[in-house]
C-alpha cells in the first residue's frame, strides 16, 4: 500500500514538474516571439512581389490571391481555397508558383529550382509568403469550405491525416494523434482537434531562430513526411495542399498572429 | 553587404522605446559550413544609439549576441518626431545604420 | 572600407594620423578572455556586490541555446553602463552597454548560450559595482515545430 503510495506521489510530483516545465517553455517561447528577424523578411518579400521578373518581365502585383487582382489584405487567412483559373484548391505557395508561370512566363520548373531555403538566404517562395502572410496579420483564419472541390480537399486531407504510408508505416496521427505526447523537449499537438491546431496553424510561416529559415506549411508537410521516412512529396501537390487545408480548416476562427518566431 | 533593418521607437510612459532589427550572421568561428569547414568569425562589435545626433548609448557586443540581433532599449523622455539613429559596425569594417521618426 | 575612408577624411580635418581603429574601441582582452574573472579585470571591475536593484528577467528554460532574450536593467542610482557576463559561455563576457544622457540602463537582447549558465549582469555606477545572477537551463529541442 505504501509502495503505491510513493507512487502515486512522485507521478503527480513529476506531473507538476512538467506542467512547471511547460510554462516556463511558453515563456521562453513568448520572449522569443517578440521583435522577429521574420519582418526583416516580410521587407525582402515585398521587394520580390514588386520586382519584374521572368520572360514577360512583369512582377507579381497582379497576382489574384482570391480577394482579387493584387489584393493582398486577407488574402493568406483565406487560403487554402478554390481557384477557377486553375480548377483546383491552392494554398499560399502553389497559388504564387501559378502566378509566377502564368503573369511571368517562367516555367514550374524555373518558379520551383529552390523552394526552400537554407540559413539566412530563405527561396523566394519562402520571402514572398513571409510578405503577404504579414498582410493578414489580426485576421480570422477562414479557408474556403464551401466548394465542392474545397470540401473533397479538405475530407482528403482529414484521411491523408490518419493514412498510414512508409517504410515505418507512419500516418500523422502517429505522432499527432494522442495527447500528452511529446519528441524531446517538443509536445506533439493533436492537430485534429481545433484547440491544439488553432495555436499552431496561426503561428505559420514563421522564422526558426535555431536555423535562422524561413518555414512555411509546405516546407512542414515535406519535413514531416521526411521525419516519416517517405518518398518526398512533390511541391504544392494535392496531398500536401488537402493536408494544409484540413489542418488550417481545422483551425478556423483563429487569429492569424503574423510571421514570428519559433525556437 | 547589410541586409535590411528595421525599427520602430514609441513613446511609453515617461519614456521612448526603441526596438530595433538586425541583418547579420554573428559568426562565432566556432560553426563548421556543410563542407565541415570552420566559418570564420563575423560578426558586430559596436552599436551607436544617437537622439537628434546626440550619441546616448554606445555598446560593445561579442559573437555570443544571436544571429540576427534584435535590440529594445529605453530613453529618457522623446517627443514626436525625434529623430533616432542605430548604426553598427563590425568585425569586418563593415557598418550600416537606420534612422527613425519617434512615432 | 567606409569606415576607412571615414577616418581618413577625419584624421585629414584633425591634421592628425588617427589610427585605423579610432572610430570604435572594441575591448579585445575583455571579450577574448576565457573565465568570467579575467573578464571583468580586463573591464577594470574590482568586485562587486550583489544588489536586488539589478534586475535580470530572463526564462528558466530556453529550448534552443542559439538564442536565449534576456531583459536587463539596474535601478542602482547613477547607472552608466551593464555588462553581460554568461558564466559557461567559452568567452564568457557577452556585452557592455554604455548610457549617456538620455537613455536609461535598460537593453533587451538575444544571446547565445552553449549550455545551462549563470547569467551575470553588472550594473557600474559611481565607479562602483553591482551585480544580480540567473540561471537558465539550455535544451536541444526534438523535430517539429
Amino acid at each position: 500500500m505504501k509502495l503505491l503510495t510513493f507512487a502515486a506521489l512522485l507521478a503527480f510530483a513529476g506531473a507538476a514538474l512538467a506542467d512547471e516545465t511547460a510554462k516556463e517553455i511558453q515563456r521562453y517561447r513568448e520572449m522569443v516571439a517578440e521583435g522577429s528577424p521574420a519582418e526583416l523578411f516580410e521587407i525582402q518579400g515585398e521587394e520580390l512581389w514588386k520586382k519584374a521578373q521572368g520572360p514577360k518581365q512583369v512582377s507579381l502585383e497582379r497576382c489574384d490571391l482570391g480577394e482579387g487582382a493584387g489584393v493582398l489584405k486577407g488574402a493568406y487567412a483565406h487560403l487554402p481555397r478554390y481557384f477557377k483559373d486553375a480548377d483546383r484548391v491552392m494554398d499560399l505557395e502553389t497559388r504564387l508558383v501559378h502566378c509566377m508561370v502564368t503573369l511571368q512566363g517562367r516555367t514550374r520548373e524555373q518558379a520551383t529550382v529552390r523552394v526552400f531555403g537554407s540559413a539566412d538566404r530563405p527561396s523566394e517562395l519562402e520571402l514572398l509568403s513571409a510578405y503577404i502572410a504579414g498582410q493578414s496579420r489580426g485576421m480570422a483564419i477562414e479557408p474556403g469550405l464551401s466548394h465542392p472541390k474545397e470540401k473533397a480537399s479538405y475530407e482528403l486531407g482529414r484521411a491523408l491525416y490518419f493514412q498510414r504510408v512508409g517504410a515505418w508505416d507512419f500516418s500523422c496521427a502517429s505522432c499527432h494523434g494522442e495527447e500528452g505526447k511529446r519528441i524531446r523537449m517538443q509536445e506533439l499537438p493533436v492537430l485534429y482537434k481545433p484547440q491544439y491546431a488553432r495555436p499552431v496553424i496561426a503561428s505559420w510561416p514563421a522564422y526558426r531562430v535555431s536555423t535562422s529559415q524561413v518555414i512555411t506549411l509546405q516546407w512542414r508537410m515535406n519535413d514531416c513526411y521526411r521525419q516519416m521516412r517517405t518518398p518526398e512529396p512533390t511541391f504544392g501537390s494535392e496531398t500536401t495542399v488537402a493536408l494544409i487545408h484540413f489542418l488550417t480548416a481545422t483551425a478556423r476562427g483563429e487569429r492569424y498572429h503574423g510571421p514570428g518566431n519559433k525556437r | 553587404m547589410a541586409g535590411p533593418m528595421k525599427m520602430r521607437a514609441n513613446l511609453g510612459a515617461g519614456f521612448t522605446d526603441v526596438r530595433v532589427l538586425m541583418t547579420h550572421p554573428m559568426e562565432t568561428g566556432l560553426r563548421k559550413d556543410a563542407d565541415g569547414k570552420l566559418v570564420p568569425m563575423h560578426f558586430i562589435q559596436n552599436l551607436t544609439v544617437k537622439v537628434n545626433g546626440k550619441t546616448v548609448i554606445e555598446a560593445e557586443i561579442s559573437q555570443a549576441v544571436s544571429r540576427n540581433p534584435v535590440f529594445s532599449f529605453r530613453l529618457k523622455g522623446g517627443a514626436k518626431g525625434d529623430k533616432i539613429e542605430v548604426s553598427w559596425l563590425d568585425n569586418h569594417g563593415d557598418t550600416a545604420a537606420i534612422e527613425t521618426a519617434i512615432a | 572600407m567606409n569606415r576607412l575612408r571615414r577616418a581618413l577624411a577625419a584624421a585629414l580635418l584633425l591634421g592628425l594620423a588617427a589610427p585605423l581603429r579610432a572610430l570604435a574601441a572594441w575591448n579585445k582582452d575583455a571579450f577574448g578572455a576565457k573565465t568570467p574573472g579575467d573578464a571583468l579585470k580586463h573591464l577594470g571591475v574590482s568586485g562587486a556586490t550583489p544588489s536586488a536593484d539589478v534586475h535580470i528577467d530572463a526564462p528558466q528554460i530556453a529550448e534552443n541555446g542559439a538564442v536565449v532574450p534576456i531583459e536587463i536593467s539596474s535601478a542602482v542610482a547613477g547607472t552608466n553602463a551593464l555588462i553581460v557576463v554568461i558564466e559557461k559561455n567559452p568567452f564568457p563576457l557577452t556585452a557592455r552597454f554604455d548610457f549617456k544622457e538620455g537613455a536609461l540602463p535598460f537593453v533587451k537582447l538575444n544571446v547565445k548560450m552553449g549550455e545551462t549558465s549563470d547569467v551575470r549582469v553588472l550594473a557600474e555606477a559611481g565607479g562602483k559595482h553591482y551585480f544580480a545572477t540567473h540561471e537558465v537551463k539550455v535544451t536541444i529541442g526534438g523535430c517539429g515545430g
